[in-house]
């Protein structure tokens, strides 16, 4: 008895302070077939709080996604939920296996990244356990401390959570993915119940369809405006994508005007990006857009009003008509 | 017939460029113009085209805040709702109020008034939580349909098409069920004069969370709030040769 409390003394001694007990439970978001990649991140985040990081994978087919996230670096155990009941992976059900997984294995932080899926579904588990979620987070100071950004990012609040389990949707491109494999996870089956959602059923998806990067995760991403004019001239920028391997953003302007589908929308509503390049063609740059991707490492707005706000964050900014110098640009890469 | 209950609050306006403390302890809040958070607007639009659409019966406005949250109630009202409830929330316990605590307030409201759907902006453009509507429909155990660009009844039930990242998604939902409204879910209507005139004279309702039994302690201590950081100023390029060369010294072509 003494002997044991002494070891556990020492334990935290050689842990030391923020690495007190962490036991991180990340919710995986996948389609069945593929992890989606913001799962890595969110993998990124917990190995940060330090302690043993358990995989929570649910759906109606698990196999090859438990078996990735297995062999992903930091990633101790898997636990698969494989049913009906998870078609769509509707939050209802979902929450009540995280509610009954958590209140079997008591970890003290549940993430999940910051994409649709996972804002949908984490603040419901977080009101069944009655505890704060911390939305979007863009760093961890210590497993109680985050840190995120506020008013469309032009502020950047710390944070310290009171809650007894902390309930987290990480940004994704705050965190650096895991790739690495040389994990070991134990694949084991979650703890069982009746998941089943009476209240809700999904019915299908029309999901767009793209052969260019995932807007998400490209390395350089080419954006389009109200100043595009139509959605018949984005065909200028899927050229210079196309030429630089990027991915095609658009303004809220610019999806409201009907010129592209709503999965393209870069900003403090649409998709948060940080790419390596970020290319603003007829974007004035209100502050709703500059929130979705004011952290990519180089900005370049092309657009004819020279007073447009988009060239006070612009790294290389271009006074020009995007009609002439689109087609030229494409043409001297 | 339906009930609406529907969640507005009042945000720093959209356009403003909000200005960090001096002391880090928030953003500068005092003679900083302020109005509905913009879902908020297209949440009031959506219940109030229900009613229109013989589909809800009365359409209930909520707010929590200090006392000028009674404004945006009023805006809600001129819209169209049918009355309102204001739910005081002010000084150090409005500092920390956070969606734990209105979605427990709207929860009870909701039980109180006997609605079946509430819908609720997708976020706040103020803390950008994204929470509220998830979590109202947690403490209620109803379904929740975020995100929401369209929504029809069909047999007592709610179809909705939501906003996922890669496209959009269809589901359906018993009544009563919480919804979120997403930017595409409708175009909110301006409040007309004589309709801002007539709102002057719908119900106010003023509670306090206290009376509705929901415990405001704060969850989380603020540690700091700061400003992001600037970017390097950049230049600006001549022509296109110019701009190719500058991406090509910088390594990105």
């Amino acid at each position: 008895m003494f002997k044991c409390t002494r070891r556990l003394s020492q334990l935290a001694q050689i842990t030391g302070p923020g690495r007190n007990n962490a036991s991180t439970l990340v919710v995986a978001e996948h389609n069945n077939e593929a992890l989606a990649p913001v799962t890595q991140n969110a993998l990124a985040a917990a190995s940060q709080l330090g302690g043993e990081v358990s995989v929570l994978v649910a759906g109606t087919k698990c196999g090859s996604v438990a078996e990735k996230v297995s062999k992903l670096k930091g990633v101790t155990r898997v636990l698969v939920a494989e049913g009906d009941a998870f078609k769509g992976f509707l939050p209802e059900s979902m929450t009540s296996l995280v509610v009954k997984v958590q209140n079997d294995l008591k970890f003290s932080h549940i993430l999940a990244g910051a994409s649709a899926q996972g804002k949908a579904l984490l603040p419901r588990v977080a009101a069944k356990l009655d505890v704060s979620p911390v939305s979007d987070v863009t760093g961890i100071k210590d497993a109680d401390t985050f840190v995120r950004t506020i008013y469309a990012g032009n502020a950047i609040m710390t944070l310290k959570s009171k809650d007894a389990v902390k309930v987290v949707t990480i940004r994704p491109t705050s965190f650096a993915p895991v790739t690495e494999e040389g994990g070991s996870g134990k694949i084991d089956q979650a703890p069982s119940g009746s998941f089943n959602s009476a209240s809700s059923e999904f019915v299908g998806q029309e999901l767009a369809k793209s052969d260019r990067p995932a807007l998400a995760g490209a390395k350089v991403v080419v954006s389009g405006g109200r100043g595009m004019k139509s959605g018949e001239n984005f065909k200028i920028l899927y050229a210079l994508a196309d030429k630089l391997n990027a991915a095609v953003g658009a303004s809220r302007a610019a999806v409201d005007a009907g010129f592209v589908s709503n999965d393209l929308q870069v900003g403090q509503t649409g998709k948060i990006v940080a790419p390596e390049l970020y290319i603003a063609v007829g974007i004035s740059g209100a502050i709703q857009h500059l929130a979705g991707m004011k952290d990519s490492k180089t900005i370049v707005a092309i657009n004819k009003d020279p007073e447009a706000p988009i060239f006070q964050v612009s790294d290389y900014g271009l006074v020009q008509d995007l009609f002439k110098a689109v087609p030229e640009l494409t043409e001297k890469l | 017939m339906a009930r609406v209950l529907v969640g507005v609050k009042r945000v720093i306006d959209y356009a403003v460029k909000i200005r960090v403390k001096p002391d880090k302890s928030g953003v500068v809040t005092e003679g900083v113009k302020h109005s509905m958070n913009p879902f908020d607007e297209i949440a009031v639009e959506e219940a109030v085209k229900m009613k229109e659409k013989k589909l809800a019966a009365e359409v209930v406005a909520v707010s929590c805040g200090p006392s000028q949250a009674q404004e945006t109630l009023r805006t809600a009202l001129a819209m169209g709702a049918d009355r309102a409830i204001h739910v005081e929330v002010s000084g150090a316990e409005y500092e920390t109020l956070q969606p734990i605590h209105v979605s427990k307030i709207l929860a009870k409201l909701a039980q109180d008034e006997k609605a079946d759907i509430v819908i609720l902006g997708k976020q706040a453009i103020d803390d950008d939580s994204n929470q509220t509507a998830q979590m109202v429909a947690g403490v209620l155990d109803w379904p929740q349909a975020t995100y929401a660009s369209k929504v029809e009844k069909k047999d007592g039930e709610l179809h909705v098409t939501r906003e996922i990242d890669g496209g959009l998604e269809n589901i359906k939902v018993k009544l009563p069920a919480v919804l979120s409204a997403d930017l595409r879910l409708n175009e909110p209507r301006y409040a007309t004069l004589p309709n801002i005139m007539k709102a002057k004279k719908k119900p106010l309702k003023k509670v306090t969370a206290k009376d509705l039994g929901v415990d405001l302690a704060p969850r989380i201590q603020i540690i700091s709030v700061e400003e992001p950081p600037v970017r390097q100023a950049g230049s600006i390029v001549g022509d296109v040769d110019t701009l190719v060369s500058k991406l090509k010294e910088s390594g990105h072509v």
